[in-house]
C-alpha cells in the first residue's frame, strides 16, 4: 500500500513531464503557425495587387475545394467518355464483326491532381537516373584517389550551375537524339527529368566519396585478410558500410531534385505543378494568385514528405554504432 | 627440422615527418607447429606491429617471415586473426560475420556444409541462441566470442591473437580465455598471440617472448611455460611454479626490458635450442 502510494507520485511526475514536452513541442510550432495564418490574412486584406487583394488563408481554402471539385468533375468526364465508346463500340462491332475498332484516349485537361502525379514521376525518373549515376561514381572517387583528382573539377565547375542555365541545352538534345517512331516518353517530360538528375546527382556523388573514402580501416582489414575480390569487396564490405553517408546524399538529393523540378517544370512546359503555376500566371484571373498560392503549400509539403521518407530510410540503414 | 613460422630479422621503419622511426629491430622467432606464443612487452613496444606483419598486414621493412615453407607477402585466410576489437561487420549479423568467411575459404563445399561449420563454431563459443543477433544487440565479451569464432572457422594454418580480451572486464576476460583455450584444445593450431596480461600469458602460452622497449624493441628474453595441458586455472594458481614465472616475468617488464638487445645469436633460436 505504502509503496503502490510511492510510485504513484513518481509516475504522475513523469507523464507530467511528457505532457509538458507534448505541449511544448507541438503547441510551439502551433503558435507559431497561427501567428503566420494571421499575418498572412493581414497583409491580404492591405495589399492590392493588379486583380483585386491577396489571397488569404481562407481564399486559398476555398481554392482548394474548387480544384478537388474541377478534378472530381473531369474524372466524370472521363468516365463518361468511355462509357460512351465502350457503347459505340459495341454497337459497331454488333453492325461490322469483321470490323476493326480503334480505341481513343481521353485528351481532357489535366488537373491540379494529374500534375501533382506528373510532378513526381518526373522528379523520381531524374532521381533514379542521378543515383544510378552518382553512386558507382562515387563509389570509384572514393576507393581511387586518381578517379577522384579526375572528377573532382567537373564536380566543383558543374555543381553550381542552375537547372535553368541547364535546360537549354538538355532540351536542344532531348529534340535531337530522342525521335523514336512510337515515343515511350514526352519530350518536355524526358528533358525535365534529365535537368532534375543533372543539377541532383552532386550530394550522392560527394557523400558516396565521402562514405566510401572513410570507411574503418578495419572493415577493410577483414576483406584482406579473406582475400575477397574486388567486386565482393564493393558489394559486401564498401557498400553497406558507406550507405548510412550515401542516404545523407540521396535524401539531399531528392530535396534539390524537388526544387530544381518546379523551375524545369515552367521552361520545358511538362504537365506538372511547374506548369501549373506558370499557366495560372499566365492566365491572370481573379483566382489565379489563390492557386499558385495552393500550388506554393502542396510543394512544400510534398517537399517535407520526400525528406521524412529519405530521414526513415537513411536511419533504416545505419547499424549499431553508425545510427544517429 | 625448420620451424612452422619463422620470423628472421624483421625490422619495421615508419617514414615521419621528423625522420625515419624504427619500431621494430632485427626481430627474430621461430615458432614450431602447435605452438602457443604469447608475446608480452610494454604497450608501444612494437607487438602489434610484429603481428601484423605476420598477418600480412604491413609489410616489414627489412627481413622476412616464412610461414610452413612460404614467405608471407600479402594478407590470407591461412592466418585466422582475433583483433582487439572484434571489428564485426554491424549490418551483418554473428552467423553472417563467420559466413563471410567459411563461404569465401569453403567455396567448394556444399551450403550445407558451410552451415554446419559456421553453427558449430558459434555454438562452441557459446552463442548457439544469438546466432543471428546483429553485433549492435551482443554484448562486448559475446562480440569477441564471434571473433574467435570467425578466425577458428577458417580452419587457419595459424592464428594470430592481438590483444584479444583487452577491452573485456576480468570476469569475461577468464571466461573467454577458457573458450579460446577449449578451441585451440581441439586442433592445436600454431598461435601467436599478444598481450601484456602476465597471468593470462602463463595460463595460455607454451613459451612467452618478452620483448624490450621501443623504439628499436627486439626479442628480450623467452620464457618456457612447461604445465601440463590440458590446463587448469584453479590448478595452475596452487602451484608455486606459476609465481615463480610470474615473478621472473613481472621483473622483466619491471626491469630488464628498457636494456637493449645483446649482441650474438639471438636469444630466441638460444631458448628454442638452435644454437
Amino acid at each position: 500500500m505504502n509503496e503502490a502510494s510511492n510510485a504513484l507520485p513518481s509516475l504522475r511526475s513523469r507523464l507530467d513531464a511528457l505532457a509538458v514536452a507534448g505541449v511544448r513541442n507541438l503547441g510551439i510550432p502551433l503558435v507559431a503557425i497561427a501567428i503566420f495564418v494571421g499575418a498572412w490574412s493581414l497583409a491580404a486584406r492591405t495589399i492590392q495587387v493588379s486583380f483585386g487583394s491577396l489571397p488569404g488563408p481562407a481564399a486559398v481554402a476555398t481554392e482548394i475545394g474548387h480544384l478537388w471539385q474541377d478534378h472530381q468533375a473531369e474524372r466524370a468526364r472521363e468516365q463518361a467518355f468511355y462509357e460512351r465508346q465502350a457503347e459505340r463500340k459495341k454497337a459497331f462491332l454488333e453492325k461490322n464483326p469483321a470490323g476493326e475498332w480503334k480505341e481513343r484516349k481521353y485528351a481532357g485537361r489535366p488537373t491540379f491532381f494529374d500534375q501533382i502525379g506528373t510532378s513526381l514521376k518526373t522528379v523520381f525518373t531524374g532521381f533514379v537516373i542521378a543515383s544510378l549515376i552518382a553512386v558507382p561514381l562515387g563509389v570509384l572517387c572514393g576507393l581511387s584517389k586518381t578517379f577522384n583528382l579526375a572528377v573532382n573539377p567537373f564536380v566543383q565547375l558543374f555543381k553550381p550551375v542552375s537547372p535553368l542555365a541547364w535546360l537549354p541545352i538538355v532540351m536542344i538534345l532531348v529534340s535531337a537524339l530522342y525521335n523514336p517512331a512510337h515515343p515511350l516518353f514526352e519530350k518536355a517530360f524526358l528533358s525535365s527529368a534529365i535537368t532534375v538528375a543533372l543539377c541532383s546527382l552532386w550530394p550522392t556523388l560527394i557523400n558516396t566519396a565521402l562514405g566510401v573514402s572513410s570507411i574503418d580501416q578495419d572493415y577493410l582489414n577483414v576483406a584482406r585478410v579473406l582475400r575477397l575480390g574486388w567486386f565482393a569487396k564493393v558489394w559486401k564490405i564498401v557498400l553497406p558500410a558507406s550507405l548510412p553517408l550515401i542516404f545523407t546524399g540521396l535524401r539531399l538529393s531528392l530535396g534539390v531534385g524537388w526544387m530544381v523540378l518546379i523551375a524545369a517544370e515552367m521552361l520545358a512546359q511538362n504537365p506538372g505543378l511547374g506548369k501549373f503555376v506558370w499557366d495560372m500566371f499566365q492566365n491572370g484571373s481573379s483566382q489565379t494568385l489563390a492557386q499558385i498560392e495552393v500550388a506554393v503549400l502542396v510543394i512544400g509539403l510534398i517537399g517535407f514528405a520526400l525528406d521524412r521518407a529519405m530521414l526513415a530510410l537513411q536511419r533504416a540503414v545505419s547499424f549499431g554504432s553508425q545510427a544517429r | 627440422m625448420s620451424a612452422f613460422l619463422d620470423i628472421s630479422y624483421i625490422t619495421k621503419t615508419y617514414g615521419a615527418k621528423s625522420g625515419p622511426v624504427t619500431v621494430v629491430r632485427e626481430f627474430n622467432l621461430r615458432v614450431n607447429r602447435g605452438e602457443f606464443i604469447a608475446l608480452i612487452g610494454h604497450s608501444g613496444c612494437g607487438k602489434s606491429t610484429v603481428l601484423s606483419m605476420v598477418a600480412g598486414l604491413q609489410a616489414p621493412t627489412t627481413g622476412a617471415i616464412i610461414l610452413d615453407g612460404k614467405e608471407v607477402t600479402d594478407a590470407g585466410p591461412d592466418r585466422g586473426v582475433v583483433f582487439q576489437s572484434p571489428c564485426l561487420l554491424p549490418w551483418r549479423t554473428a552467423y553472417e560475420n563467420v559466413a563471410l568467411g567459411v563461404d569465401q575459404v569453403f567455396f567448394t563445399s556444399s551450403r550445407a556444409d558451410r552451415r554446419a561449420i559456421v553453427e558449430y563454431y558459434l555454438s562452441v563459443v557459446g552463442l548457439a541462441d544469438s546466432m543471428h543477433k546483429r553485433p549492435a544487440e551482443l554484448s562486448q565479451g559475446m562480440r569477441q566470442r564471434v571473433g574467435i569464432a570467425r578466425a577458428f572457422a577458417l580452419s587457419p594454418k595459424m592464428l594470430l591473437l592481438d590483444e584479444p580480451f583487452g577491452m573485456l572486464d576480468s570476469l569475461t576476460r577468464f571466461e573467454l580465455q577458457g573458450v579460446l583455450l577449449d578451441l585451440w584444445q581441439r586442433d592445436r593450431t600454431t598461435a601467436l598471440m599478444v598481450t601484456h596480461d602476465v597471468d593470462e600469458a602463463l595460463f595460455l602460452a607454451d613459451r612467452v617472448v618478452m620483448m624490450t622497449n621501443g623504439p628499436e624493441a627486439g626479442v628480450g628474453e623467452i620464457l618456457e611455460v612447461d604445465f601440463p595441458r590440458p590446463r587448469d586455472r584453479g590448478t595452475l594458481l596452487e602451484d608455486p611454479h606459476f609465481y615463480e614465472l610470474r615473478e621472473n616475468l613481472i621483473g622483466f617488464l619491471n626491469e630488464r626490458s628498457h636494456r637493449k638487445p645483446v649482441a650474438g645469436p639471438p636469444p630466441s633460436l638460444v631458448a628454442a635450442g638452435y644454437a
